[in-house]
């Protein structure tokens, strides 16, 4: 675990050499990466080495999460078998050069999308799939209740994307100091939080219920401070100059957010196949050539809900209420429920 | 590299050549003979050898103008914005360590300056540290004294077994492990010891430390002349006494006197509990500490391995004879035994300190805020990938250059002066 700091410069590295051998095969053309895909028989998927709820391997090594799931509805949706998708751990650092070198086809990494990602490093993103943002996580008895407190602590964050530029976004315009600690591994950064060399601990909101239950010794001595402090849209990445796979990516995201608005789930869907509504049996494939439209099978949507489920099986699976650490659903639902999620319709 | 040994073959070549024409016993009219016009002979070994190399350096450049050249294409046919111009971007975020301000408002490239400082200073602080370490430990290895030999061999054989990141993340839990701010164990009542680093007391700035300076600048100058007269005079007479301790005593008054004439101002800024730590004095943070420890364990074994094979390189007979003419143990260690040690002990050192100066990277795992670490959050916050590791390869070799020359001249000057 230690030694994974070193391995991933070297993975780094190996990627750019990745980008710098790769003779224009990496190049997305116009559908061409779902050829590669359909040849290869397996989608490659970039995902987050370990993240609680999002993705991490289990005991027996699968896969699992709500960013997994992701992708395996994308798998399902081509090959009408969610498992034909192989997932490769990707750093921080790692995971632009891997999708823009081709290492892999599709990146849900827990990445925000932004203006500068989407444009100079040539990625597109698909709708936003999970709305959330900086939260603070901080010891019971330093009597932090909230942000303006933390005046002059030392917080610790991961190099990430967008958490040193937020946190130095928001002291600054309280006129607050910090000292900040950044540190890469996940588990050093909980580790070092948890042995009190910083005040607080900067992360995505829903990150911090699995630090306050897993790393530290006792959840009941820390509290995550109320308030969402930056907007951070989590999305699925894919290379410029493929408009075919981003729609298709696009629309498999769509389609299970449509999925749970219009009733649909892993349980009936094959009920749903006869359905009296036309808009369900288009979706489903019974009807209509969506599918086609997309360079897939009729019934891809079909197949990805009954692999994994809409949006709501996937989401209570990983975060619902029976799990380790149940995160209220907040503005992930329907808008129809008082949500952001907004499937464009499948007409 | 590949570069390196082909200057080196080259030389070896000419020094080939430069034997061969003036060997000895060669009749003096050959010697003198003009060299033979040079023309195109596949059989001259000159001719041979310049074609190799004109051929490889003709290889290389084309495989590092098909790299650039492949990059370049392909991250411009996916419209990846390329080139250093994010450099002077504003970074947007803060550093907890900056020998030179730097505020979230200054550029990428500042920031990647404030991370170079930073390695610089953590390596620099280590080399010292860990030539100490070394030296010490080296000379004990080579002791007689079977304890002190011992004890020596255990923390060489444990200090380079294992892992140096091990050291360094070892380091780090054992700092954050220590009380909190308001528990801090108490430091003879001046500093604090505690998960936030070690915590003392500064010298409030005044006028007086500026003459101090300079006082200590011209006591300096001062003291190197007085020690060579001295010296001088205790080989002319024969009528020896010590120059070290009047030069050195120069050097404090020197350095002293501005300050008494300017009514010795001493006021200390003393930390005091504010908040979540201390406000005041000044900090070393735990991370640099625990990369500083860290790093000096495990190089100080190597060198103290090297100092060793120094010191067991001079021959036996050397400190026999010092000792027959009735020298101490420590002056036969320090003028006999140590200067020959030299010339093995050198060049060894110098990869040593490179391999610290590499080492100090791994600051990223425990959060020190240096080269590799910034450019991570800044390789994040860009995407500029290829750049931003080229420039970081770039920084490294010229560090390390830079130590190589350094190590070099300094390897020049104690060489044994064939007369």
């Amino acid at each position: 675990m230690f030694g994974m700091g070193l391995l991933k410069h070297g993975k780094v590295l190996l990627v750019s050499a990745a980008i710098a051998l790769s003779a224009g095969s990496a190049i997305a053309e116009q559908g061409a990466t779902l050829k590669t895909v359909k040849e290869r028989g397996m989608l490659l998927c970039g995902a987050h080495p370990g993240r609680y709820g999002f993705a991490a391997p289990d005991a027996k090594g699968r896969w699992v999460g709500f960013e997994v799931d992701l992708c395996r509805a994308i798998a399902a949706a081509i090959f009408g078998d969610g498992e034909k998708v192989k997932f490769v751990a990707l750093s921080s650092q790692q995971r632009f050069p891997a999708i823009q070198s081709g290492e892999v086809d599709v990146l849900p990494r827990n990445t925000t999308a932004t203006l500068t990602r989407d444009t100079a490093l040539g990625l597109n993103f698909s709708p936003p799939v999970f709305y959330t943002g900086l939260g603070f996580l901080v010891r019971k008895d330093a009597g932090v209740k909230s942000i303006e407190e933390l005046n002059g602590a030392v917080i610790c964050m991961a190099p990430g994307s967008t958490t040193e530029q937020s946190v130095a976004r928001i002291f600054a315009q309280r006129n607050l100091k910090y000292t900040p600690i950044v540190i890469e591994n996940n588990k050093e950064l909980a580790s070092a939080y948890v042995a009190g060399r910083c005040d607080a601990l900067a992360k995505d909101r829903d990150a911090l219920p699995g630090v306050r239950v897993y790393d530290a010794p006792n959840p009941d001595d820390h509290v995550i401070l109320d308030g969402t402090y930056s907007k951070e849209p989590l999305a699925l990445a894919v290379r410029h100059g493929d408009d075919q796979w981003y729609d298709i990516v696009k629309w498999v995201m769509y389609g299970l957010m449509e999925a749970e608005e219009n009733g649909i789930s892993q349980a009936n869907a094959d009920a749903m196949l006869k359905s009296g509504d036309p808009y369900v049996r288009d979706m489903l494939g019974v009807t209509g050539d969506f599918g086609a439209k997309l360079g897939l099978d009729n019934k891809w949507l079909y197949s990805a809900v009954k692999s994994v489920g809409s949006y709501k099986d996937i989401y209570e699976r990983h975060f619902g209420a029976g799990t380790a650490l149940p995160l209220p659903r907040g503005v992930n639902k329907p808008w129809t429920d008082g949500g952001l999620l907004y499937g464009l319709p499948i007409k | 590299m590949t570069m390196m040994s082909e200057a080196r073959a080259g030389t070896a070549d000419l020094r080939a050549h430069a034997t061969t024409a003036t060997a000895p016993g060669a009749p003096a009219s050959q010697r003198r003979r003009p060299p033979p016009r040079r023309s195109w002979n596949w059989n001259d070994p000159g001719v041979r050898t310049f074609t190799y190399q004109l051929a490889l350096a003709a290889v290389l450049a084309f495989v590092g103008w098909y790299l650039y050249d492949n990059v370049a294409t392909n991250l411009r046919r996916q419209n990846i914005a390329t080139g250093f111009s994010f450099l002077g971007e504003a970074a947007k975020f803060n550093i907890s360590e900056t020998p030179v301000s730097f505020t979230a408002a200054d550029s990428y490239g500042r920031a990647l300056l404030i991370g170079l400082l930073n390695t610089i200073h953590v390596s620099l602080v280590g080399i010292v540290c860990a030539t100490l370490v070394g030296v010490v430990m080296g000379i004990a290895r080579a002791s007689r004294n079977l304890l002190v030999s011992k004890l020596a061999g255990c923390y060489v054989e444990f200090a380079r077994n294992v892992p140096v990141i091990l050291h360094v993340v070892l380091w780090s839990s054992i700092i954050r492990n220590l009380p909190a701010p308001r528990q801090a164990l108490d430091v003879l009542g001046i500093g604090f010891i505690s998960n936030r680093g070690l915590t003392l007391p500064v010298l409030v700035p005044d006028p007086a430390h500026g003459a101090m300076g300079l006082g200590f600048l011209v006591g300096a100058v001062a003291a190197v002349i007085l020690y060579k007269l001295i010296k001088r005079h205790g080989e002319r007479t024969g009528r020896y006494v010590a120059p070290l301790p009047p030069a050195l005593a120069l050097v404090v008054a020197a350095t002293f006197l501005p300050w008494l004439l300017s009514g010795a101002p001493v006021a200390f800024d003393m930390p005091k509990l504010r908040g979540f730590g201390f406000s005041g004095g000044m900090t070393v943070p735990p991370e640099f500490f625990a990369l500083v420890v860290g790093l000096t364990v495990y190089t100080g074994a190597f060198i103290a391995e090297i100092v060793r094979a120094g010191i067991e390189s001079v021959p036996k007979g050397q400190s026999e004879a010092a000792r027959a003419l009735g020298l101490k143990p420590s002056s036969i260690m320090s003028r006999i035994v140590l200067p020959q040690a030299l010339r093995v002990i050198i060049p060894p050192m110098s990869s040593q300190f490179l391999s610290l100066t590499k080492n100090s990277s791994l600051g990223v795992i425990i959060g020190y805020p240096e080269l590799v670490n910034i450019g991570n959050t800044i390789m994040n916050q860009t995407g500029q990938v290829v750049e931003m590791v080229t420039i970081m390869m770039i920084i490294y070799l010229g560090l390390s250059l830079t130590t190589s020359i350094s190590m070099n001249l300094y390897n020049n000057a104690v060489a044994l002066k064939e007369r």
